[in-house]
C-alpha cells in the first residue's frame, strides 16, 4: 500500500483512508472552514452577463447557457467546499471535479495561492472523494473554472481574513496594518507567523476583522501566467497513478466477455473450462456479460476466451451506417423553401459515430462489503455513478464511497460509469475486491459514441443583406442520463429524455453572426447504439458545419472569407480572435499550388476562439503545416494549460474531420483499436501551433475552454482543404472517401 | 509454472508465470510496476513502451520467455535517483503532458531516438514517434521537448569531451 504522500504535488485520492500514521495526525489540524464559510457564502454564484447589444435577438444560450445551468444546480452546496490549512503550513483543497488532462487542478492551485497569498509550492489540490454530503457537479461543458471561480475566491478571501485576524490578536496590533505573502502574515515591525502556526487560532475566529471581499484580478500574480502542471514530475517519472495503477490489496484483475453484437444478450453459457484455467478465481454472470477474475489480466483474458457462450442476436442487427444516414435525412426538419428572386445556398454535412477512444480505457476498482462499498473510478459524475452502483448492488447510495483518481483522458466518456457498476457487481458476488478493465476492443466496440448526425443548412440573401440562416440537425439521440450529476436531473432525463436534450441543445447552440432570421432545430431518433456527449456535444458537429458552410457562402457571394465574417460577427471577442490570427498568419498571402489557408471561429462558454491553419495537399495524405490560434476566455487562469488545450483541440479536430470514425456494420462496430481507428499521430501533426491568449480585461469573468477549440479547429482544417482542392467536403472523415 | 529471473530497473526480480505471458502483465500484475500502461494490449498504441536490452519494446507483445538476460528498463528506471534524465527534464520544461497517460511511452521512445540520432530532423521525429498515440494531442510540445533534450545532450557530450 503506498504511503500517504507528502502532497507536494497534485495527487489523487489514491490510497485507502486507512489508519493515518501518527505523523499525519500531527500534521493535519483540519479546521472546519466550511462551517463558518456557510455563514458568509450563501446564495448563488451565477453571473448572468449582460448581453451585448446586437442586431439579432439574443439566443437563449447567450443569456443562460448550459454551464450556467450546471452552476445553478450546484450553487446550494457551493459553501461545502473543503479548504485545509495544515499545521505544517500546507494549503490543501479538495477539488470536486475530475482532472482528466484539462489541467484544472493546477489552475485552481494557482487561483487559491493568489487569493490566499499562499506559497504556491505548498498549495496542493487533490481530487475530492465523492461523499454524499459534498457537492459534486458534473465535470463537463467546460464549466469547472466558471462554476468554482466565485466560491473558491470567496472561500480563500475568508480564510485569509481569519488568519490575519488571528495574527492581529496574537500580536495585539491593528489587523489593517498586517500584510500576507507566501503563506505568512507579516507585521510592520518585522514579526511574522506562518499560516500553519496560525491555523488553530484562525479556526476559532468567529468574525474576521478585515474585509472578506476577494481581490481584483489585477492583484493576482499567478493567475494569467503560464505554469507547468503540478503533477509534471510525477508523470515523467511514472509515479502518477491512474485508476488501474492503484494498489488496492487483493483487488483481482477482471475482464468481461461481451456480446459481439451491440446490446446482445446471453442465451446460454458454460464456464467450466474457463473456471479451471490457471490463475482463475471467479466466473460471474453480470448483465453486460460474463466476468472472469484471475491473478493477472492475461489469465483473465485467456479464460474469458475459453468461455462457451451462445449469444442472442443484438437489437441493432440489420442496421448499418447507410440505414442510419438515410433515416436521419428523412426525419430531419425540412428547410424553409426559398422565395423567388432570393439567392440561397443549401448543404448537408454528415458526421459518423465516433468513439471517445481516450488513452486510458474504462476501468474501475470495487470493494463491496456487507454494509458499504468503496469504489475507485475516475468519474465525471460521481453522484450519478454512486446511485447506479447503489441500485445495482442493492445498497443505499449514501453507503457508496467513490475515490476519484486522475484520468487518462475522457472527452465525455466518463460521464457514465459502466465499469464501476460492473466492478461492484463482481466484487459483491465474489466477496473480494476486483480491478475491472475494459480491454481496448471492449472500449472501442462496446462503449458509447458521439451520435451520428446530419446537419442541413440553408442561408438566403438578397444583395449584401443576409435574410435567413437555418440549421436543422437530425441525430441519433444523445444519452444524457447522467443529468447534471445529481439525482433529480438524472431522473428527469430518464422520464422525459427529449426535454432534457432540447434544453441542452438550446442552451448550448447559438450563432454569433447577424444573419437575419436564424433558426436551429434538433430532431433525435433512438437507434440503440449507445451514445454519449463527446467533447463539445452538439456544437462539435453543428458549429463545425456552420463554419464550413459560412466559408462556402462567403465564396458564393464573392467575399473573402475573413472579410465576410468580420462584416457579420456580433461577438467582439470572436472578432478580436479572428483579426489576430488573420494578422499573425498573414491571411491572404500567396500559397503554392495545393497549399491553402483556412480559418474559422467559435464563440461559446462565454469565450471565443479563432484558428488559421495551413494545409499541404500535395503529398500522399493532406497534412497541416502550420497553425495559429487566438483565444479569449475572459480571464485566463493558466495560460500554459490553456494553450495546451488549444493545441490539443486541433489534433482532435484533424483526427475527427479527416481520419477517424467508427462504422456500424449490421449491428456491430467495426473498429477495435488505434490500428483501425486512425487517430492522428506525430506524423499527422503540424510542426508548430502558435497560441495567443488574450489577457483579462477589467471586469471580465472566466469563460470555459475545454471544448472551445475543437469546433473552430475542425472547420478551419476543412476550410483549408476545400480551398486547396476546390472541393466541397460533405461527409466526414474526409480521407475515407478519397 | 516456470520461474523466470528478470533484471528490471537494475534489480533482480523473480516471477512464477507462464512462458507466453506478455511482459506488460508480468510488470503490472505480478511485480507492481505500473509505469508502462495498458493502452491496447496489441502493440499498436505505444502506451507501454519500455526498453528491453538496447531496444525500444512493447511489453504487451513481448513474451516472458523471449527476454533471457536482457535488462528491462521502464519509465521508473530512467532517472538516476532524484536526478532526471535530460528527456524527462525537457518534458517538464516544455510542459508537454496533459493527462499524462501516454507520456511514459513517449519518453521511452524519445530516449531511444536520441540515443541513435543526436540532432533529429522533423522527419526523423515523425518516423520515430508515430507509433505512440497521444489522445490529448501534445505532439507539438513533444517535438519541442525532443529538440530541447537533444540540445541539452549535445552540450553534455561537449562538456564531457573536455
Amino acid at each position: 500500500m503506498p504511503q500517504r504522500s507528502d502532497r507536494d504535488e497534485v495527487t489523487e485520492g489514491d490510497h485507502r483512508p486507512a489508519d493515518p500514521t501518527p505523523s499525519s495526525r500531527r500534521r493535519f489540524l483540519q479546521y472546519s472552514l466550511s462551517t463558518s464559510a456557510t455563514l458568509m457564502i450563501g446564495g448563488t454564484f451565477v453571473g448572468a452577463e449582460d448581453v451585448e447589444a446586437s442586431v439579432s435577438l439574443p439566443e437563449l444560450g447567450e443569456i443562460l447557457d448550459f454551464a450556467d445551468v450546471v452552476t445553478l444546480a450546484e450553487a446550494p452546496y457551493a459553501s461545502n467546499l473543503v479548504l485545509e490549512i495544515t499545521s505544517d503550513n500546507r494549503v490543501r483543497f479538495e477539488l470536486p471535479r475530475l482532472d482528466k488532462g484539462q489541467g484544472i487542478a493546477t489552475a485552481l492551485a494557482m487561483l487559491i495561492a493568489d487569493e490566499l497569498d499562499a506559497d504556491y509550492a505548498r498549495t496542493d489540490v487533490t481530487l475530492s472523494d465523492r461523499r454524499a454530503e459534498r457537492p459534486f457537479s458534473i465535470t463537463g461543458n467546460s464549466a469547472a473554472i466558471r462554476a468554482l471561480w466565485a466560491p473558491v475566491r470567496s472561500l480563500c478571501a475568508h480564510a485569509r481574513a481569519r488568519l490575519v485576524t488571528a495574527a492581529a490578536r496574537r500580536w495585539n496590533v491593528s489587523p489593517s496594518s498586517l500584510t500576507t505573502a507566501n503563506s505568512k502574515v507579516l507585521a510592520v515591525d518585522g514579526r511574522s507567523a506562518s499560516y500553519g502556526e496560525l491555523t488553530a487560532d484562525a479556526s476559532r475566529v468567529a468574525i474576521p476583522l478585515i474585509s472578506t471581499t476577494p481581490k481584483s484580478i489585477s492583484q493576482y500574480k499567478l493567475v494569467g501566467t503560464a505554469r507547468p502542471r503540478k503533477n509534471a514530475r510525477a508523470i515523467v517519472t511514472g509515479a502518477q497513478k491512474y485508476t488501474l495503477d492503484i494498489d488496492v490489496p487483493m483487488a483481482m484483475p477482471t475482464v468481461v466477455a461481451r456480446s459481439p453484437d451491440i446490446g446482445g444478450a446471453i442465451v446460454s453459457w458454460n464456464g467450466s473450462v474457463a473456471a479451471s484455467m490457471p490463475g482463475v478465481v471467479g466466473v460471474t454472470p453480470i448483465p453486460s456479460g460474463i466476468a472472469v477474475t484471475a491473478r493477472t489480466f492475461k489469465q483473465a483474458i485467456d479464460a474469458r476466451d475459453a468461455l462457451q457462450i451462445s449469444w442472442r442476436r443484438g437489437p441493432v442487427r440489420g442496421l448499418s451506417d447507410s440505414n442510419v444516414r438515410t433515416t436521419l435525412r428523412q426525419i430531419n426538419t425540412p428547410l424553409t423553401p426559398v422565395l423567388p428572386l432570393v439567392r440561397s445556398l443549401t448543404a448537408t454535412y454528415e458526421f459518423p459515430y465516433l468513439a471517445h477512444a481516450m488513452m486510458e480505457v474504462m476501468g474501475a476498482i470495487a470493494d463491496v462489503r456487507e454494509q458499504s462499498a468503496e469504489i475507485w473510478y475516475a468519474s465525471q459524475s460521481p453522484n450519478y455513478v454512486a446511485a447506479e452502483v447503489a441500485q445495482a448492488i442493492g445498497m443505499a447510495a449514501s453507503k457508496v464511497k467513490i475515490h476519484v483518481p486522475f484520468a487518462g483522458g475522457s472527452f465525455g466518456r466518463r460521464l457514465f460509469g459502466e465499469a464501476a457498476v460492473e466492478a461492484a457487481l463482481v466484487s459483491k458476488a465474489l466477496r473480494m475486491p476486483v480491478k475491472l478493465m475494459w480491454t481496448r476492443n471492449d472500449d472501442m466496440r462496446h462503449g458509447r459514441f458521439r451520435p451520428m448526425s446530419s446537419c442541413a443548412i440553408r442561408a438566403s440573401w438578397l444583395g449584401a443583406a443576409t435574410l435567413s440562416f437555418e440549421h436543422h440537425i437530425a441525430a441519433a439521440r444523445n444519452d444524457f442520463r447522467h443529468g447534471l450529476g445529481d439525482a433529480l436531473t438524472a431522473a428527469g432525463v430518464n422520464v422525459v429524455p427529449d426535454l432534457f436534450n432540447q434544453v441542452g441543445f438550446v442552451t448550448m447552440i447559438s450563432l454569433p453572426y447577424r444573419f437575419g432570421n436564424t433558426s436551429t432545430k434538433l430532431v433525435e431518433r433512438e437507434f440503440n447504439v449507445p451514445t454519449g456527449s463527446w467533447r463539445s456535444v452538439y456544437s462539435g458537429v453543428m458549429t463545425a458545419a456552420n463554419e464550413i458552410f459560412i466559408d462556402e457562402m462567403a465564396r458564393a457571394r464573392g467575399y473573402d472569407e475573413v472579410d465576410f465574417r468580420l462584416r457579420h460577427l456580433d461577438s467582439s471577442a470572436a472578432e478580436r480572435c479572428l483579426r489576430h490570427v488573420a494578422s499573425v498568419g498573414a491571411w491572404g498571402r500567396a500559397m503554392p499550388a495545393g497549399h491553402a489557408q483556412g480559418i474559422a471561429i467559435h464563440a461559446e462558454y462565454r469565450s471565443a476562439v479563432a484558428y488559421l491553419v495551413e494545409i499541404d495537399t500535395t503529398g500522399a495524405e493532406p497534412r497541416l503545416t502550420n497553425a495559429y490560434c487566438a483565444v479569449d476566455v475572459g480571464v485566463p487562469v493558466n495560460v500554459g494549460g490553456l494553450a495546451a488545450q488549444m493545441q490539443g483541440s486541433l489534433i482532435d479536430a484533424w483526427s475527427a474531420m479527416f481520419r477517424a470514425g467508427n462504422h456500424l456494420d449490421d449491428g456491430r462496430i467495426r473498429e477495435g483499436s488505434f490500428g483501425d481507428f486512425l487517430w492522428a499521430r506525430m506524423g499527422h501533426s503540424p510542426v508548430t501551433t502558435q497560441v495567443h491568449v488574450f489577457p483579462a480585461q477589467a471586469g471580465a469573468e472566466p469563460g470555459g475552454a475545454g471544448e472551445l477549440g475543437i469546433t473552430a479547429a475542425a472547420a478551419a482544417c476543412v476550410n483549408a482543404y476545400a480551398r486547396a482542392t476546390g472541393t466541397r467536403p460533405r461527409r466526414f472523415p474526409i480521407q475515407e472517401l478519397v | 509454472m516456470p520461474i523466470y529471473t528478470l533484471t528490471v530497473n537494475g534489480k533482480e526480480r523473480t516471477v512464477d508465470a507462464p512462458a507466453d505471458m506478455p511482459l506488460l502483465y508480468v510488470l503490472r500484475d505480478l511485480l507492481g510496476i505500473s509505469g508502462p500502461k495498458y493502452g491496447c494490449g496489441v502493440g499498436i498504441c505505444g502506451a507501454c513502451t519500455s526498453h528491453v536490452g538496447e531496444n525500444v519494446a512493447r511489453p504487451c507483445i513481448v513474451r516472458l520467455d523471449s527476454i533471457g538476460q536482457q535488462q528491462i528498463t521502464t519509465i521508473e528506471g530512467l532517472a538516476n535517483g532524484d536526478s532526471l534524465h535530460p528527456v524527462q527534464q525537457a518534458w517538464i520544461d516544455e510542459d508537454v503532458a496533459q493527462c499524462g497517460f501516454c507520456q511514459p511511452g513517449q519518453i521511452m521512445t524519445a530516449v531511444m531516438l536520441l540515443a541513435q540520432s543526436a540532432d533529429p530532423t522533423d522527419a526523423e521525429i515523425d518516423a520515430a514517434m508515430s507509433d505512440n498515440v497521444c489522445r490529448c494531442g501534445t505532439y507539438v510540445r513533444i517535438r519541442a521537448a525532443i529538440k530541447r533534450a537533444a540540445a541539452a545532450l549535445r552540450v553534455g557530450r561537449q562538456q564531457v569531451s573536455y
